[in-house]
């Protein structure tokens, strides 16, 4: 068995809308491994929730639609299967986990069907022992007395609790591929922290890797192993935590650092932000598509797009001056702020 | 839940006893002697004067009333001089045909009704999503008298497919019975279906985007059991009102499906009733429709909480 459980060749996902076509995803590609954990970082409208999605084939089709590139699924490309074999996969070997638990469970279906649902569909077991399995995966992801709860509704349940239970349900079938879809996002800070945990200790249970998409770069830290920064449906950055974390190359990915908060951020010091927005995809994008809002950015970053280069081993940057030859010398957290201020 | 459904039904009493009220009234303000358009021209001033007195109709309004609310409550709806026999055994006569009527009526209504308008919000802006709003608004806005009678004319008349009026006998085969049965179900359905196609549709668009749908097909679930199970019964709360209105509608009498059909139901005896000034069978009957309104009215509510576990009855309940 290949240890590479997932490629993802130069995906391209669009979404039409009468006339204008919206290039949401722009030839993303990465590998994970088995028990690996992914992370996706980058702003709201970057791409990363489409990526993920498009993994499944959930993306709304029209106005979605995957045009082009390879998804390859323990060596198949799931863009060439059909419908049954495709629902065969989600939820069974791929599954996924959205961003607010208050709207991913259906309200008028107990929780304890919800589960059983997923087990029923992809197993060969009885009624009777898709409960048992239901209330051992309640026990799994930390619900005091399951077999109660097995026939409560959704809003009888906390945001952390729902959120449980999806997690319940995603892993209901052992999946190889957990997608998480910034599962923390929609909860309070100590339930965030909780739910992470949960998730590290199921992970090492039922050896799955996880896709994490967040915005959240320390969620990145805490579990994944590699990380893939995206700028308006780009792949900017891609490399190992370690590598990204030590020595982060591209200068959005230094503004995404610089925009956290860490212990070095004193007292009613002003975060620093990246200034502008990103750019509207419904357009042509010329050159590197952060140039607009970058301040290392000269004339050759508005007219053409920097290629993928890996700069170090397993170390993957898009940008005209950090290859191997050259590097950019990154700006202090104030200067950074100054020179912006001045472009 | 056990109380709720005792309080809504103790509920029933003043509601029903208003309805009796001002029913009696309007029967009473009617101009002109029941007595004597009952019994017609050539009647003598003894005949009507007997008749006048024999109805009660020369007590004092608030006897009269009172005459009535008492034989009401004992279950004594009185008896019919045109009809000449007990009005329970009239509405016992006549109202499993409009249940049958109605039934077939509804079955229709929710075969079509219900699937297009899913169909339709899952295909949004297609061509069928087109000419399913320009059917349905044809279909909530056909004057029924008027279809009734292009039924008839179509496939009585010209084609001779199915006879035009009447209810057919069981005792003359099934066959019988249903061709009679056919063309007053496709009118009387025509309204509610498109009703029921407009409200599914709406409120599938609600609650096709949600994501629980979303979730339900990242398990894998096929495409059916995702939009007619997760969906679909998530849509359902606005169809129940509608088709508790419908139902009533239906039971208490489709007056004017009944009346071009010649279809033998409570919706033509009371405008039978009401030609003939049959005051105490028009007055009965209408008690009689208001109580199916109120108790139909009462099952829509409980099957709300059937098929969403959110909605909580009684104290402390957010409906």
């Amino acid at each position: 068995m290949s240890n590479e459980l997932l490629k993802v060749e130069n995906l391209e996902v669009q979404f039409k809308s009468g006339s204008t076509v919206t290039k949401a995803v722009n030839g993303v590609s990465f590998t994970l491994n088995r028990k690996e954990n992914i992370g996706i970082v980058g702003e709201s409208g970057s791409g990363k929730s489409v990526t993920a999605t498009s993994l499944l084939r959930l993306i709304p089709t029209p106005p979605g639609n995957i045009s082009g590139g390879k998804i390859l699924f323990e060596g198949k490309d799931l863009l060439t299967l059909s419908d049954k074999e495709m629902r065969d996969i989600r939820g069974n070997d791929i599954s996924m986990i959205f961003q607010d638990p208050l709207t991913s469970l259906n309200p008028v279906f107990s929780v304890g069907d919800q589960i059983m649902e997923s087990i029923k569909l992809h197993q060969k077991v009885s009624k009777k022992e898709a409960k048992q399995k239901a209330i051992q995966m309640l026990q799994l992801v930390g619900i005091p007395a399951p077999e109660k709860r097995l026939n409560m509704y959704p809003h009888e349940f906390s945001g952390g609790m729902r959120q449980r239970v999806m997690i319940a349900i995603a892993l209901s079938c052992n999946p190889k591929l957990l997608i998480a879809d910034e599962p923390t996002t929609a909860l309070d800070v100590t339930v965030q922290a909780q739910i992470l945990e949960l998730m590290k200790k199921l992970q090492d249970e039922f050896n799955t890797s996880i896709i994490m998409i967040t915005h959240d770069l320390g969620v990145v830290w805490e579990i994944c192993h590699k990380v893939l920064v995206m700028y308006a449906g780009n792949v900017i950055e891609y490399g190992t935590v370690e590598e990204i974390h030590d020595q982060p190359m591209h200068p959005y990915t230094w503004g995404l650092l610089d925009s956290q908060i860490t212990e070095s951020v004193e007292d009613h010091e002003m975060l620093t932000t990246i200034p502008g927005s990103p750019p509207d995809l419904r357009q042509e994008i010329k050159g590197c598509p952060f140039a607009p809002r970058c301040s290392y950015a000269r004339d050759i970053c508005f007219s053409k797009a920097p290629e993928m280069v890996e700069v170090k081993e397993k170390h993957f940057v898009a940008c005209h001056f950090q290859t191997k030859e050259t590097r950019l010398n990154r700006k202090e957290r104030s200067t950074h702020v100054r020179a912006v201020v001045k472009s | 839940m056990g109380k709720y459904i005792l309080g809504r039904i103790l509920n029933m009493i003043p509601t029903l006893l208003i309805v009796a009220i001002i029913i009696f009234l309007i029967t009473r303000m009617l101009p002109g002697n029941p007595a004597a358009v009952m019994l017609g021209p050539q009647a003598s001033a003894a005949e009507i004067e007997a008749l006048t007195e024999k109805l009660g109709l020369n007590d004092p309004l608030y006897i009269q009333f009172f005459d009535y609310i008492g034989n009401l409550l004992q279950g004594d709806l009185g008896n019919s001089l045109t009809y000449n026999m007990p009005i329970i055994d009239l509405i016992m006569e006549r109202f499993p045909n409009t249940v049958i009527l109605a039934a077939s009526a509804l079955l229709i209504a929710i075969i079509v009704g219900v699937p297009a308008g899913i169909i339709a919000a899952r295909k949004q802006n297609s061509i069928f999503d087109y000419a399913f709003t320009t059917f349905s608004l044809m279909g909530v806005s056909m004057p029924i008298f008027w279809l009734g009678i292009m039924l008839v004319l179509f496939f009585s008349v010209n084609l001779g497919w199915f006879p035009a009026t009447g209810m057919g006998s069981m005792d003359e085969g099934i066959g019988n019975f249903i061709s009679h049965l056919i063309l007053p179900s496709i009118a009387l359905a025509t309204i509610p279906t498109a009703q029921f196609a407009r409200i599914t549709r709406s409120s599938m668009l609600e609650v096709i985007s949600q994501d629980y749908v979303k979730t339900a097909r990242s398990k894998g679930l096929h495409e059916f059991f995702v939009i007619c199970k997760h969906a679909f019964k998530n849509a359902l709360t606005p169809l129940l009102t509608v088709l508790g209105l419908q139902i009533s509608s239906m039971l208490g009498g489709a007056v004017l499906t009944e009346t071009i059909f010649s279809w033998p139901g409570i919706g033509l005896l009371i405008i039978d009733a009401i030609g003939k000034r049959d005051f105490v069978v028009v007055q009965n009957m209408v008690i009689f429709i208001a109580l199916i309104y109120v108790v139909v009215n009462l099952l829509v509510d409980i099957s709300y909480k059937v098929v969403n576990p959110r909605i909580k009855y009684g104290k402390g309940g957010t409906n």
